[in-house]
């Protein structure tokens, strides 16, 4: 590169430059402003910064953080739950056993729908639990896996069983001691949920379903079978079909399982992974059969005659979402008398009527049967002894296992 | 390398031709950034520096995460996921030509053709942004519907034998195919083209078309030499504000594609949210802004700044 010699500047030139720097070219401009502020600060800041914002350490306690609990003074709990999972009136608007609650106890209850997916659920709670600051909420409802990942990491809190007597006699065995939280110490299930396999019999048009590796191997369903973005049910399903139990299996068996999966996606047999979405493609018939969860069957069913569903003899995945209460959430008490009122069997049965996802509530049938024979008959809302027998749980995976499963996982949905 | 003597003096804007500024106001163009300034910092700069930061950091949620200046992230989230960038580039890159195929047209209609329904037809481009991006995305699937009419046509025309040859489609369907990704991304993003093409072929003078004219170029001619050179600020920034987005686009590639349709968006969203691998994540954010900047970059080299003005 050439030597750059500057030229001595002319006088004029020289006043020029001058006057520039106070109102011309080299006044403050956008360009030199940006340089200097990004330059300057970013040089000097950003070591700093950089190494200054790591994420602490989950705050382990053990029982979990509690706040100053004020249901006797603030009569109200705050209440998170995903979407259509609560009875409504007519109207649309009104929860009758959320208000027969208010009625009874005098607390309010803040009903907010606002759970849609576990992971991003978790995403949105994770930064205010791991700081060890309220979410503003006082029960969540999450699935099996996030609620044992929040016990795991201490950030919900230990229940009183004092205040939970319905709750601790009506809860149904199925459900009473899962491996992540023996005794149930913690949460409470709101609901079961059965995986599935549900189809469209038009769609199908002859062609019989009855277990995962129908889905997977009958050519005439290339590219018009869908299975589930949640990992437990998808691969708890395809273990099972493997002979397996997905209670008690290995990291090989894992990968043998995601592997018969990925085979699928590359055959184009598999057209989808999808999540509750499954349920308009089913009806258009756009799926011919896909894995499905029970609750939801009931409902399209209901809507539409040809829609089945058919439980495979090697069995199916039971999950359930679970009633926890966050660190320093400001009403315990009130949350634990709520949790406690949908373990009697009055409300359980009204909720388990319209909600038709599998009630965890003993006794609740005769109830039922009040408002909705056919709701009491149905084994995938109060489960037979056959059905029972058939259910299988997906294992609690540590923090390692959980990390390396949903990567997997991951790439086989193709992200 | 050119002297500082023998650049040319830049275009000076319309320098009022007073007296300089007094002194009082020398300060004022800060006081006037400060707002914008600010807002760079609080929504830009700090959340960058905090990604970055994650990016080189190590660790899970159990044992809190340290920076460990873990650059490795980097390479190992690249070759892991190149298949997914190459292929958002790839999908964006077709849907920015697919806008800028339909858009021109409509865009020339707009401003020369369409007379008194000019506003009618704009409120039509723009109408779509009324309802949720989930929304109308949803909608394709119910009319890219399995033996629906549009797949049906499609296929009596032998139009999806050909599309399947090339591996866009596969067997009689058109959802869960990169096709239907590629449709969906241009149709969201159809009105980004749209707009700024609108904008600048409005700016033509009509009678650079009769001075054409009067010079004896055939129509073809005209819009070779007159018309498509002065629309190519519009043509610049309608492909920068479609491809840029579509290419970190997941939600297109999540509701109408597969498992092997699946974008750089979608996998930073699993990192983030399921596999919760935050550094992999952020360490893939920044290469898919590396990689953006870079494109663009080389893009607006090649087709000239003063065009963007």
């Amino acid at each position: 590169m050439e030597q750059y010699e500057p030229e001595p500047l002319s006088p004029a030139r020289a006043a020029a430059v001058r006057r520039s720097f106070g109102c011309g070219r080299a006044a403050p401009t956008r360009r030199s402003l940006l340089r200097a502020s990004a330059g300057g600060a970013l040089a000097a800041g950003a070591l700093g910064a950089l190494t200054g914002c790591g994420i602490p350490a989950a705050g382990r306690t053990e029982g979990g953080v509690s706040a100053e609990d004020r249901s006797e003074e603030e009569k109200q709990v705050r209440f998170s739950n995903w979407t259509e999972y609560m009875d409504v009136d007519d109207s649309g608007r009104r929860h009758p056993t959320l208000e027969a609650f208010t009625e009874r106890t005098g607390v309010k209850v803040t009903y907010t729908e606002d759970i849609n997916d576990n992971s991003e659920f978790f995403g949105k709670i994770q930064p205010q639990l791991a700081a060890g600051q309220e979410t503003g909420r006082d029960i969540v409802v999450v699935t099996d896996w996030l609620a044992a990942r929040l016990i795991r990491l201490g950030w919900v809190q230990k229940l009183d069983p004092a205040n939970l007597p319905h709750a601790f006699a009506n809860l149904t065995p199925q459900f009473r001691s899962p491996d992540w939280d023996p005794g149930r110490a913690y949460s409470y299930p709101w609901q079961g949920i059965s995986a599935v396999i549900a189809y469209n019999k038009k769609a199908l048009d002859g062609i019989e379903v009855t277990s995962v590796s129908d889905l997977l191997d009958d050519p005439k369903l290339k590219g018009r079978v869908g299975f589930l973005t949640e990992m437990r049910d998808t691969v708890g399903m395809m273990l099972l079909d493997m002979g397996k139990d997905p209670a008690r299996f290995s990291d090989d068996d894992y990968d043998a399982a995601v592997d018969r999966l990925q085979k699928g996606v590359d055959r184009g047999q598999i057209r989808r992974f999808t999540g509750n979405d499954y349920t308009s493609d089913l009806s258009k018939g756009d799926l011919a059969a896909c894995l499905a969860w029970a609750g939801d069957v009931v409902q399209l069913k209901a809507d539409n005659p040809d829609i089945d569903f058919v439980i495979p003899d090697s069995g199916y995945v039971t999950s359930s979402d679970n009633l926890l209460i966050p660190n320093k959430a400001r009403h315990k008490t009130n949350a634990e008398r709520l949790i406690d009122y949908y373990y009697e069997p009055g409300p359980a049965a009204e909720l388990a009527a319209y909600i038709n996802f599998v009630c965890p509530v003993d006794g609740v049938k005769d109830e039922l049967a009040k408002i909705d024979e056919d709701a009491a008959n149905n084994p995938l809302i109060i489960p037979d002894r056959a059905m029972q027998a058939g259910s299988h749980s997906f294992r609690s995976l540590s923090a390692k296992e959980e990390t390396a499963y949903e990567e997997k996982f991951a790439k086989l949905t193709g992200a | 390398m050119a002297t500082l003597t023998e650049a040319p003096p830049p275009p000076a804007p319309a320098a009022p031709e007073k007296a300089p500024p007094r002194r009082r106001g020398r300060r004022t163009p800060y006081w006037l950034l400060l707002p914008g300034i600010l807002w760079l910092v609080v929504f830009f700069a700090a959340p960058m520096v905090y990604q970055a930061s994650t990016s080189v950091q190590t660790g899970s949620l159990e044992e809190g995460y340290e920076v460990t200046w873990h650059f490795a992230t980097y390479w190992d989230a690249l070759s892991a996921y190149w298949p997914q960038f190459l292929r958002s580039v790839a999908y964006a890159a077709s849907a920015t030509v697919l806008c800028l195929l339909l858009g021109y047209p409509l865009a020339y209609l707009i401003a020369f053709r369409a007379g008194r329904w000019r506003n009618l037809i704009m409120i039509l481009v723009i109408a779509p942004f009324f309802t949720s991006f989930l929304i109308r995305t949803l909608a394709w699937k119910t009319i890219l519907a399995d033996g629906g009419p549009v797949v049906d046509a499609l296929g009596t025309l032998h139009v999806l034998d050909v599309t399947g040859r090339l591996g866009w489609t596969s067997g009689d369907r058109v959802l869960a195919t990169p096709l239907a990704v590629v449709c969906g991304l241009t149709y969201n993003f159809l009105p980004f083209m749209i707009l700024p093409l609108y904008t600048s072929l409005e700016r033509i003078d009509g009678r650079l078309h009769e001075a054409a004219g009067d010079l004896y170029a055939k129509p073809s001619t005209v819009f070779r030499k007159v018309t498509f050179p002065l629309s190519m600020p519009g043509v610049v920034s309608g492909t920068l504000l479609t491809f840029i987005p579509a290419t970190g686009d997941y939600v297109n590639a999540s509701l109408l594609g597969s498992a092997d349709t699946g974008m750089i968006g979608n996998v930073i969203q699993s990192q983030f949210l399921r596999v919760l691998d935050y550094p992999t994540a952020a360490a893939l954010s920044f290469l898919l802004m590396a990689a953006i900047l870079a494109m663009v970059t080389l893009y607006i080299r090649r087709s000239g700044t003063e065009e963007l003005v």
